[in-house]
């Protein structure tokens, strides 16, 4: 319990936030990783993904990535990219990590996302004469739309929550905080930290979930998405 | 064959390390399979009873999801600093964060393994006159057993990535080497390390199709049955549009059973 009280202490206490090191600047770089990885996965894997899933072709590929991705250890990546002349380009390595960590939950997620749209609905679409790209922006992507929002949160909690480990690459984030911690054998401070990004993960899981309902397409209409 | 002295050298793929390096590897792997194995061992024997509870009773189905969801939004190297003052450092502590995120994995996929099994198998077993427990052992549970063994294929290879984490406290398996190759900048270590990682995850995963073959052998004579229990599955399970990673996780289950 002293290290609940302490790590209470620690956060109130102003000093800790300010500065290089402080839980500011730190949330800031957070975000930042969090922030870039997100919008260059979303880039790589959604076109990809919705376009697979448009034609209906891949799904084996789209489980075997998932599946695959599961596979790859971040922290060794990241100490791999580190160690290479990558290395020396400051934050790329932490980007790459981490885009390949978020890539497989948002293809897979978009793809079925995508197959799940009743064929029904989309065979009635082209009865009424849509054309391939109609179908697409009008009925597969508004009834995929909620699988595809699922894959984005869940991609940005764990981007958020993995980008904790750049921290032991020696990189920066609310994950130095962490390391620190353990570095001085501060208990205290170790439990700040990791309160600190479990509530930054919830916050942003929330925010996210109250866009992904305002941005719904079918938002509004009866009978919507299944 | 290699230079004797690209450990000097700091190369990448070096035979020197792995002649001279070998008890240090095989104790890495050793503690690193024994916390991997130990995390889902333990996540299923939790993970079981929590999915029938569910199951059983409505009212809990909702906070035990709840609670799964909310343990795998929690950062790997926070979860291990959290339990830090009740563990200290130990491998205990590695093993109980790890089994908590297999916790989120498994509950859903044995839940959803278990509401997939049709209900006129249920009804017929019933009325033949098997009492609940015989239902669940003999009719039940081998009918969902593709869907939790999927469940538990899916822990394993990320527990085995996670246990890496565990370095944050000497107790990360392989990951230890690879963060003490980072700290003396040795990449032959960092390189090896990683490698045997990916490895072991891949045979792990190997491992657990074959016995989920081996245990199901009807699966693959009669593809006809997985079809009719893809379908229940389908309309008959709630889908939960709040269910971040488990969806994917009971979404691959399914695409695992079909394959």
């Amino acid at each position: 319990m002293s290290a609940i009280s302490g790590a209470y202490d620690w956060l109130t206490t102003g000093t800790n936030w300010q500065g290089d090191k402080g839980v500011w600047h730190r949330l800031a770089e957070h975000l930042y990783f969090s922030g870039v990885t997100l919008a260059v996965s979303c880039l790589i894997a959604l076109p990809l993904a919705l376009w697979l899933g448009h034609i209906g072709k891949g799904g084996g590929l789209a489980v075997n990535i998932s599946n695959a991705g599961r596979a790859v250890p971040t922290l060794a990546v990241l100490v791999l990219l580190t160690l290479t002349p990558l290395g020396r380009h400051g934050d790329l390595p932490t980007f790459i990590a981490l885009v390949l960590f978020a890539v497989p939950p948002l293809l897979t997620n978009a793809y079925i996302g995508m197959r799940e749209v009743d064929r029904a609905v989309v065979e009635a679409a082209r009865g009424m004469g849509m054309s391939g790209g109609q179908v697409f922006r009008r009925v597969e992507l508004p009834l995929a739309y909620p699988m595809v929002m699922t894959g984005i949160r869940l991609a940005a909690v764990q981007v958020i929550a993995t980008a904790t480990l750049a921290a032991m690459a020696g990189k920066g984030g609310l994950g130095r905080i962490i390391t620190a911690g353990f570095n001085l054998q501060d208990t205290p401070q170790v439990v700040a930290g990791a309160v600190l990004v479990a509530l930054l993960a919830l916050l942003v899981e929330g925010v996210l979930a109250g866009a992904g309902r305002v941005l719904n397409p079918m938002k509004g209409r009866s009978g919507a998405a299944r | 064959m290699s230079s004797p002295n690209c450990m000097v050298t700091n190369e990448w793929v070096c035979g020197e390390y792995l002649r001279t390096r070998r008890p240090e590897l095989v104790d890495a792997v050793v503690q690193h399979v024994g916390i991997t194995a130990a995390s889902v061992v333990i996540g299923v024997l939790i993970a079981f009873p929590l999915a029938l509870l569910a199951r059983h009773r409505r009212a809990f189905a909702g906070p035990v999801l709840g609670l799964t969801t909310v343990l795998y939004t929690i950062p790997s190297l926070a979860m291990f600093s959290l339990l830090l003052p009740l563990f200290g450092l130990s491998a205990s502590l590695v093993i109980t964060g790890l089994v908590l995120y297999t916790l989120t994995i498994l509950v859903r996929n044995f839940l959803a393994g278990l509401q997939a099994v049709p209900d006129e198998a249920r009804e017929a077993a019933r009325g033949m006159g098997y009492g609940p427990v015989r239902l669940l052992w003999e009719v039940e549970l081998p009918l969902a057993l593709p869907a939790m063994l999927a469940g538990v294929r899916i822990a394993t290879v990320s527990t085995v990535a996670l246990t890496t984490v565990g370095a944050i406290v000497d107790y990360g398996g392989l990951g230890t080497l690879i963060m003490d190759g980072l700290d003396s900048d040795f990449k032959a270590q960092v390189l090896t390390a990683s490698v045997l990682c990916v490895l072991l995850a891949v045979g792990a995963d190997l491992l657990l199709l074959g016995l989920q073959r081996w245990l199901t052998p009807w699966t693959r004579v009669a593809s006809g049955t997985s079809r009719i229990r893809r379908r229940t599955d389908r309309s008959g399970s709630p889908d939960r549009p709040g269910g971040g990673s488990g969806d994917t996780g009971r979404r691959e289950a399914k695409a695992a059973q079909a394959a």
